[in-house]
């Protein structure tokens, strides 16, 4: 009767067998990227496109330490549990160096304290959780994407130079979310004392239920409002608010709202006027910017998004930190990592050495619609080493510098 | 007063959507008695197909008959689908069918990826209904008005074609009694298949007709999924004015939610479903449940034995073989069996109560994430040592499956999966926005093993010793007078209670103890990952479990174990793969259909073909 048992046993030692054949090494120096390519298809496959794209340039440059180097990615199912498996998969039998990867913040801290248990690095990418530097910060996590403290700060800097008095914020209602309405409500407060937050709205995440929204801001009356939800919620936001005349007559500022993944599919319905942070690749024109802009370009044949800058910087990051350590060993590439400056599209960034957060910045600027389309009109590129806490104050953040 | 009749009329207009797709649901669960899991994606499927006619049909007529045409093309798909895979299995254990479904789900997404695209696309605004109208000076848009406008129709001719006319006497008779038609001589296949392209089409209409307030993606499936099946079990299984009720009702209370609790908008549909099937048990519009079945579909079951000398050395065998793993194994083989162990054991405490006591529930992740959390939580902020937080995950686990049941035991079969989903969402939705004390979802993390078990190996050990003595208590409580109890509760209460059996509480116990062992495993979750997160309490989670007891077997002891082992170990293969998700749903779809007794069942059928193991007397 307990044939099935057997035929179980069968299967195991059939999967054990697979995983002992241990890869065989060959000469390259690899990295782990796991991310949710399946779940996030939208934001994870221009991310790729843009290691790929860095990887093809360091390689056809030789490599690092004369090694070509690799990436080896993986899908989490956008699962924490099967991210932490994978993560010890790809260090233990496919002999990665590092791990790096994510767009999810919690899936991001669930690798982030793996790899402190374990002592591998780990290099989040796109993760926007100010607790991952933070408050989770440990040793071995660093952190390459403008957080959204930094972000949130260079949008209430924008803020305060209007007389707006009364704020109205809407916001994902998770983690992200609540941290991006936090950091912008103290970076206005100190900037403008006497501004008012009279309304907060916490939508679920993709289940926004728009005209409502659009009817409880609206009943608030606020001079200005501040929005954090992003993909689908933002599009239908926009609609229901547009159609309801929610936005006239009102400064509206967008936290991720001009980058490329959210802006794009609005098309002619994206919104005019509010200030944004985004990534404006189409009217870049500096040297390096436009380089990168032109190489994307003709490897891929469409713009590149925010992810896929970020995903060119992390190879860039990476072998920069690699170069720098001179070897693989962890220890040694955590040091490097501290204090490493790496040349970018957008400029020279260093990860910072009080709290691993690096300082990339971000674009703002205000949304416009040109040829059927929103983009961004009237953007500077903002320094993310400006909008950083003091030392002292990230001291106090983060339990792990004490 | 304007902006509340304002508010009002938005919750109208949202509730059309919520309506269309949640009664194509009803109808097919009332007729066919399949739980189609997969109905989110029809919605889905109808999205995209109705963004991609009105690219090409220009106009307001093109943009209405897109519409149509894009519910017409859903249902084609579901009376497809209905054909290959589900009529193939309707011999199937109860509820078996939701395997199959499943299986759609990931083929459909996959398909959607590559026919779509990833980029999520914003809904063309409906031609001549783009501007607002002012109702008592708040703006209304003119196509929520016309939302609310065309509903109604669509609830008149359903009930028009259900109530007056010859298919839908048939519908109805069949959502009473199906055997009995099928015994009258009315093809019930075609009926299936009929009712299932009706549902299909609303669900496409559905997704359709929402395109000018949204838009398609691809998280669509599975974002809609919990808000119908609350609708359906609100307004009563199979009732379309009850759907249309309870459609209204959530979405208005919604709306004002919106306003007034904005924090609580995850919380507010639970409450009120668990608030109303604790009032009414069977929906506002619900009658209660026939017994479905006249008996039991396919063969009837076996009775279970404890195992024989040959099977127990057998497992011996298998037993060492794992103990000596990391003698021979690598690191990562000893994470992907702990991992393969830990979902056995959850996926057989469901079994526990699914197999042997026949109580289906749909939340039980809830003990499963809710034994992670209350280790992790003592250990975040009390600062216990893991030892004692691993000892308490289980009590605390057991306690909560404890109160849970106590409330859900009144009710039974999918009335009772759906009151247990609702209060494993409560939990979640808790977990998710109380921040400040569970972390939301961020997650609690640095929740490690003590120093001693801070290995690979020894935490393997661990794993193996609590997890194998999870799964063998188990099976050893099924053999014991209480396993005797529990089945002969399901088997057939009213002789149970005769024979002094107190099947209410035999089946409450069974419950705490599932959900102690469910939470058993999630402790051994939360220490081997050192994080955990609030997707450990989804929806999704429990129906991972649900999904393997019923591929592994749910008429056999083993089929928890080997369908969890199976599947684990699969995933873990095909997600090194590009369209992984396809590979695995058609892997799914087609066990489903050549094994519709599970791996185990099939197995053991098999070897007693060819003789391997022993037919019992008494068997032809």
């Amino acid at each position: 009767m307990k044939i099935q048992k057997l035929m179980a046993t069968a299967l195991t030692v059939a999967a054990i067998g697979v995983a002992s054949i241990s890869a065989n090494a060959a000469d390259t120096i690899k990295i782990g990227e796991i991310n949710h390519y399946k779940r996030m298809a939208a934001f994870a496959n221009p991310y790729k496109n843009g290691i790929e794209l860095a990887l093809e340039q360091i390689n056809e440059a030789g490599g690092v330490l004369g090694k070509p180097l690799e990436f080896i990615y993986r899908d989490d199912q956008g699962k924490p549990g099967e991210a932490v498996k994978i993560a010890g998969e790809l260090m233990t039998r496919d002999n990665t160096v590092m791990l790096t990867g994510t767009i999810l913040s919690h899936v991001g801290l669930a690798i982030s304290s793996y790899a402190a248990e374990k002592k591998y690095l780990y290099l989040a990418s796109e993760p926007l959780a100010d607790s991952l530097v933070w408050a989770k910060g440990n040793d071995y996590t660093f952190r390459l994407r403008a957080s959204t403290y930094m972000q949130a700060a260079m949008l209430a800097e924008e803020a305060a130079k209007t007389d707006a008095k009364t704020y109205a914020t809407i916001a994902p209602n998770y983690a992200y979310g609540k941290d991006a309405v936090a950091a912008f409500k103290t970076a206005l407060l100190a900037l403008k004392p006497d501004v008012e937050f009279v309304t907060e709205q916490w939508p679920a995440l993709f289940k926004i239920d728009a005209g409502a929204e659009a009817q409880a801001i609206e009943r608030a009356k606020p001079d200005a409002i501040y929005n954090v939800t992003f993909g689908g919620d933002l599009a239908k936001l926009v609609r229901e608010g547009t159609t309801r005349g929610l936005f006239e007559g009102r400064h509206v500022y967008g936290l991720l709202t001009g980058e490329p993944e959210y802006l794009d599919p609005l098309k002619d319905e994206a919104p005019e006027g509010w200030v944004v942070t985004g990534y404006p690749w189409y009217d870049l024109t500096d040297k390096s910017n436009k380089d990168f802009v032109d190489a994307y370009q003709a490897k891929f044949d469409e713009g590149p998004k925010i992810g896929s800058l970020v995903g060119y910087m992390t190879a860039q990051s990476i072998a920069a930190g690699i170069s720098k350590a001179g070897s693989t060993d962890t220890d040694a590439m955590v040091a490097a990592f501290k204090g490493l400056e790496v040349d970018t599209p957008v400029g020279q960034i260093m990860f910072r050495k009080q709290d691993h957060q690096s300082t990339m910045g971000a674009f703002v600027g205000t949304t416009a619609l040109q040829d059927g389309k929103g983009v961004m009109v009237d953007w500077v590129y903002k320094n993310g080493a400006d909008y950083l806490p003091s030392d002292e104050e990230v001291m106090k953040l983060r339990p792990a510098s004490q | 007063m304007e902006l509340f009749f304002a508010q009002l009329l938005t919750g109208l207009a949202n509730a059309a959507t919520l309506f269309l797709v949640a009664s194509g649901l009803s109808l097919i669960f009332g007729v066919t008695r399949i739980v189609n899991f997969a109905h989110g994606s029809f919605y889905m499927l109808g999205a995209f197909i109705g963004y991609s006619l009105m690219q090409v049909l220009p106009g307001m007529f093109g943009f209405w008959l897109s519409v149509l045409l894009a519910g017409l093309a859903v249902g084609v798909i579901g009376v497809i689908v209905e054909i290959l895979v589900l009529r193939p299995v309707y011999k199937a254990p109860e509820l078996f069918q939701l395997v199959a479904t499943f299986g759609v789900i990931l083929v459909i997404q996959d398909v959607a990826l590559y026919l779509w695209g990833a980029d999520d696309v914003l809904g063309p605004r409906a031609p001549g209904l783009k501007g607002i109208v002012r109702i008592m000076g708040e703006p209304v848009p003119k196509y929520d008005l016309a939302l609310i406008a065309i509903t109604p129709f669509f609830l008149f001719g359903l009930w028009y074609l259900i109530s007056k006319t010859r298919i839908g006497i048939l519908v109805r008779a069949a959502t009473q009694d199906r055997e009995m038609v099928g015994a009258l001589g009315v093809n019930q296949a075609w009926l299936f298949t009929g009712v299932f392209f009706l549902g299909a089409t609303l669900a496409g209409l559905g997704g359709a007709i929402q395109l000018p307030k949204g838009g398609a993606d691809l998280l669509m499936d599975f974002n809609i999924l919990a808000a119908i099946f609350v609708v359906v079990v609100i307004g009563g299984m199979g009732s379309l004015p009850g759907a249309y009720v309870a459609a209204a009702l959530i979405s208005i209370l919604n709306v004002f939610g919106v306003t007034f609790l904005p924090q609580s908008t995850l919380v507010l549909m639970f409450v009120v479903m668990a608030v109303v099937l604790m009032i009414k048990p069977y929906g506002l519009f619900g009658r209660e449940e026939v017994a479905g079945e006249h008996g039991q579909v396919g063969e009837p079951e076996r009775p279970i034995k404890p195992a024989g000398l040959k099977v127990r050395l057998l497992v011996a065998a298998g037993l060492l073989l794992l103990a000596l793993l990391p003698v021979f194994g690598s690191d990562f083989s000893q994470v992907l069996t702990s991992d393969v162990i830990i979902f056995c054991l959850f996926a057989a405490s469901l079994h526990f109560i699914l197999g042997l006591g026949g109580l289906v529930s749909f939340g039980h992740a809830a003990f499963f994430g809710g034994g992670a959390y209350v280790a992790a939580l003592l250990v975040s902020h009390v600062d216990a040592p893991m030892e004692i937080a691993f000892l308490l995950a289980p009590i605390g686990a057991g306690f909560a499956a404890f109160i849970i049941g106590w409330l859900c035991m009144r009710l039974t079969g999918v009335y009772f999966a759906m009151l247990t989903l609702a209060f494993a969402q409560l939990i979640w939705s808790l977990v998710y926005q109380w921040g400040e004390f569970t972390g939301g979802d961020d997650g609690l993390v640095d929740i490690w093993p003590s120093a001693w078990l801070n290995g690979t190996t020894p935490y393997y050990y661990f794993t193996l010793v609590f997890g194998i003595g999870g799964i063998l208590l188990l099976r050893h409580a099924a053999h014991s007078p209480f396993g005797y109890a529990l089945r002969a509760s399901r088997d057939s209460s009213r002789q149970a209670e005769a024979t002094g059996i107190n099947t209410k509480r035999i089946q409450w116990a069974a419950f705490t103890f599932a959900g102690s062992l469910a939470g058993l495993s999630g402790a051994l979750f939360v220490f081997s990952k050192g994080s955990v997160f609030p997707t450990e309490l989804e929806i999704a989670r429990s129906f991972d479990a649900l999904i393997v007891i019923f591929l592994g077997g749910v008429k056999t002891l083993s089929g928890a174990v080997v369908g969890g082992a199976s599947l684990e170990y699969a995933k873990d293969f095909l997600t090194r793969f590009e369209y992984w998700r396809l590979t695995l749903g058609l892997i799914i779809i087609f066990v489903v259909i050549v094994a519709p007794e599970g791996i185990s069942g099939t197995l053991r059928k098999v070897a007693e073909r060819f003789g391997i193991i022993r037919q019992r007397e008494g068997e032809s």
